[in-house]
């Protein structure tokens, strides 16, 4: 993380660079949030049950257009947001990742349904116990399968984290002390009780 | 009679399309227009009797009955100076892990006290998973202009088989006195 982070995390647009850190940036970054949250692409990735939700939310009676977000891309190269939609089997794990790794910086992960959050009823040598195991997740989404509207108000609180996000040096401090947090905080793995 | 043109017929069905009523809903702006069916399966609710005092009764059959294992119940005895439910036992912890939940409604058929039961509230997402496990301070129910919260002693001269039979209505002059010298003392703890 030495010499800032702008070489890997990928988020710079290249204006913010030029401006020195503070000056104007909250600015800057209240209409890079606006245009991000307004015009969220999905990548097409529905694993189970909780895709056939999914699909009806794009569809005319809930209609995801509203939000911009209307077009499932089929390339991960095209997209923002993974909603990873359904159980996470071990053999899809790695594809999942894969996915998520060809996705071009800034990308967001919504965790949707049981299943995908932590392995749901599910609790078998089969299903990855929780998505996050194998990549970050913003948004947890319970429900089996979560109702449109669930989906949609999962999407909207993204969208309020989105809006606040920061940009060039604000962003690299920020993934420094989430850096920091994440490097102390119990494994996904360890957890215990009702976390695991 | 003469068919139209295939093209002709398609677009036809996009022209009279336009004047046909919109069916999309405006989810967050007018979500009260949509409400769930009234039997639709949300966030769980942990009731109360009429005088405040809890109904769980900390047997666990909810846990049991759980297909995902999502709840945990600990319960506990009620003692003399800490009534929390009429009867012997109380649910001294209480939690439900929404991530596991399926939401099939299979603790609420468990419950023999009609403790556990479910709500329309389903805006539960979250960014981490410690948020997304309910304690019991969550889940109780709200407490309505009768009753006062527990722990409180029963309605004098009553047995629990009272409270089952619907015969306590609202919290009386002696549980309302008993909870405000309570909550007094707390308030004096604290300064």
């Amino acid at each position: 993380m030495s010499g800032g982070g702008a070489d890997w995390n990928g988020t710079e647009m290249g204006l913010e660079e030029k401006l020195p850190s503070g000056f104007m940036l909250s600015t800057v970054e209240g209409a890079a949030g606006y245009a991000r949250k307004n015009s969220m692409w999905t990548v097409t990735f529905g694993l189970a049950c909780c895709a056939i939700e999914m699909m009806a939310t794009g569809a005319g009676r809930y209609d995801l257009a509203r939000f911009g977000m209307e077009v499932f891309r089929p390339s991960p190269r095209q997209a923002d947001l993974m909603i990873v939609a359904g159980r996470v089997s071990q053999k899809m794990a790695p594809v999942v990742r894969q996915v998520y790794d060809q996705m071009p910086n800034p990308k967001w992960v919504i965790s949707m349904g049981a299943c995908s959050s932590s392995g749901g009823m599910f609790n078998n040598y089969a299903i990855v116990q929780g998505v996050d195991h194998v990549i970050p997740v913003d948004i947890y989404l319970p429900g089996c399968p979560p109702r449109p509207e669930q989906l949609m108000d999962a999407i909207l609180k993204l969208h309020a984290e989105v809006q606040e996000e920061k940009l060039g040096s604000n962003r690299v401090k920020q993934i420094a002390e989430e850096e920091k947090e994440a490097l102390v905080a119990v494994p996904t793995i360890d957890q215990r009780g009702l976390l695991r | 009679m003469a068919e139209l043109p295939p093209a002709l017929s398609g677009f036809w069905v996009t022209f009279s399309t336009m004047f046909k009523k919109v069916n999309t809903e405006q989810y967050p702006e007018e979500k009260d227009k949509y409400p769930p069916e009234p039997r639709f399966h949300g966030r769980h609710q942990l009731n109360r009797h009429p005088d405040g005092l809890e109904k769980c009764i900390g047997c666990e059959l909810c846990a049991w009955a759980c297909p995902a294992d999502a709840i945990l119940v600990q319960g506990a005895d009620n003692s003399t100076d800490q009534r929390f439910s009429p009867g012997e036992r109380y649910g001294r912890v209480y939690q439900i892990n929404y991530l596991r939940c399926i939401f099939c409604g299979l603790c609420i058929e468990a419950c023999p006290t009609r403790a556990l039961t479910m709500t329309h509230d389903y805006e539960l997402a979250d960014n981490s998973r410690e948020k997304l496990i309910y304690e019991k301070e969550d889940l109780l129910g709200p407490l309505t202009q009768n009753m006062v919260s527990a722990p409180h002693e029963m309605v004098p001269g009553t047995t629990e088989k009272d409270y089952y039979e619907g015969k306590i209505t609202e919290a009386t002059p002696e549980q309302r006195a008993e909870v405000a010298a309570r909550t007094d003392e707390e308030s004096e703890a604290v300064r």
